[in-house]
């Protein structure tokens, strides 16, 4: 647990001082700040930050993710050539760098926030579940990454597979289901939107915040299935059990392969 | 101290191991010689667990290998190439790499004023030469005054003077009755060091034994002609 600790606190140090967390930081502070500027309506604000969120987190933490991976890779080899457990050095990689990209998110949304404190009524309990499913695209996206470098040596593949994955599942995946509805139109699919849209972390994420906002012309076809099926809090509940499956799957398969890989 | 039984290790068809049979003595220096490809690396990975053998057994100190990390306390290790976080700086990598092991009393410092490193005490990893990366990385591996230093190319990127302070420091363990097992390709730069000499060629031990019996049995002048000879011989 110590060794655990130290691991976390030394990625802390490392990336906390690199010049892409300090431009991600600046990235949302600056795209909360300019939406604070051109807009008075916090839902409104908070409706345009989630787009861009939900484009953005995964795209960087796959991306960076697998970079920082490879990267890293000789600091585990000589961090494994020393009496420490592989699945702890693995673990302090994952939480060293999970922590601090989400950090840069929250940090950099909130600072704008503080600065209008004054002019926001209410809308406060959206910001939380904003928060929340910037963490989990956060967490979900950066054991996507460690899980596809710890199945490729090779580096470019890797990222590759990485941008592909983000692609996947922010935009392949909604023409897909989009396509499927059209052509199954004659038939009851609500059951099946709602598997569809399960299988997707950034279609979860998106349903969590809209649940909340409670604007039906937001929600799309899976969202309105939600609501109509699970209600407000149930469906609520569904949807972060279903991010907590898909930020554990990835990250314990990566932990496996990582605890038998050969270095 | 160190013995492989029947070790091989397979990657895809290539063998990079083949059945290796090794006894390496305590308080031996061994030069681990051998053209590029030949397993010294996967030999050196597959003793400190980071790569493990399809076959065969590998004992250190009397326990078998098997997955267990303990043993490792005991070892200090150069790797070929060596990186840190990047944003860290030297003195923070010291500090790290010996906050990641257990509390000693005494560390050993030598290599750290011998390089002169406190003078890049504040700089950050990213920012060093490869040369000085290496530095530290060597530097490293003899700060917990380990029983068995295993140094895999230690000297490639290091100059002359650096390469000679490592070379002195290697023989002062030895003489305390360190293990020391290390590789180079250059076999002239490390032969006044070594007492016994390992062979490797396509993964298997062509010849293991000291300088003085590797040069008689093959009637040449001097180590590279002795082994320039093994390796002809091999490939007729």
């Amino acid at each position: 647990m110590k060794i655990l600790f130290k691991i976390i606190k030394y990625q802390f140090h490392d990336l906390s001082r690199s010049k892409w967390i300090i431009i991600y930081t600046s990235f949302f502070f600056l795209l909360s700040y300019s939406l604070f500027t051109f807009n008075k309506d916090f839902s409104r604000v908070l409706i345009s930050l989630m787009n861009v969120v939900l484009i953005i987190i995964p795209l960087v933490s796959t991306i960076f993710g697998t970079i920082h991976y490879y990267n890293s890779k000789e600091y585990i080899i000589f961090v494994l050539s020393q009496p420490i457990k592989r699945s702890i050095l693995f673990l302090g990689l994952y939480i060293g760098l999970a922590i601090p990209l989400a950090l840069s998110f929250v940090v950099g949304v909130s600072i704008p926030i503080l600065f209008n404190l004054g002019n926001i009524k209410g809308g406060f309990d959206v910001l939380i579940f904003l928060f929340l499913a910037g963490f989990f695209q956060t967490i979900i996206f950066c054991s996507i990454a460690f899980l596809i470098a710890t199945l490729n040596e090779n580096k470019m593949l890797g990222l590759g597979f990485a941008t592909f994955s983000w692609l996947a599942f922010g935009a392949f995946y909604d023409g897909l289901i989009l396509f499927l509805l059209q052509i199954l139109q004659d038939y009851p699919i609500e059951k099946l939107s709602i598997a569809l849209s399960m299988l997707n972390p950034i279609d979860l994420a998106r349903l969590l915040v809209v649940l909340k906002l409670d604007i039906s012309a937001l929600m799309g076809y899976t969202g309105a299935v939600f609501q109509k099926f699970f209600g407000g809090s149930f469906g609520t509940i569904l949807s972060i059990l279903s991010l907590t499956i898909w930020a554990i799957l990835p990250f314990y398969i990566g932990i496996r392969k990582f605890s038998k890989k050969d270095f | 101290m160190i013995t492989f039984k029947n070790c091989s290790k397979q990657y895809g068809t290539l063998k990079a191991l083949n059945k290796v049979n090794l006894n390496i003595l305590r308080g031996s220096l061994t030069f681990l010689v051998g053209p590029n490809a030949s397993g010294k690396t996967t030999l050196i990975k597959s003793l400190l667990g980071l790569v493990k053998p399809t076959s065969g057994e590998i004992i250190v100190n009397g326990r078998t290998l098997n997955g267990d990390y303990d043993y490792r306390k005991e070892i200090g290790y150069v790797s070929q190439i060596a990186n840190f976080p990047e944003n860290l700086t030297v003195e923070e990598t010291f500090r790290m790499v010996k906050d990641l092991r257990d509390k000693q009393n005494n560390y050993d410092e030598e290599l750290i004023s011998d390089f002169h490193l406190e003078l890049a005490f504040d700089k950050r990893l990213k920012t060093l030469s490869g040369g000085t990366r290496q530095k530290v990385n060597v530097a490293v591996a003899f700060l917990f005054d380990p029983n068995l230093i295993i140094l895999d190319e230690p000297t490639a990127g290091l100059d002359p003077v650096a390469s000679s302070l490592l070379k002195d420091k290697i023989m002062k363990e030895s003489k305390k009755g360190k293990t020391i097992i290390f590789t180079s390709h250059i076999l002239s730069e490390m032969e006044e060091l070594a007492q016994n000499i390992v062979f490797l060629l396509e993964g298997r031990v062509f010849f293991n034994g000291t300088i003085e019996d590797l040069i008689n049995s093959t009637n040449q002048q001097n180590l590279e002609r002795a082994i320039a000879s093994i390796m002809n011989g091999a490939e007729k």
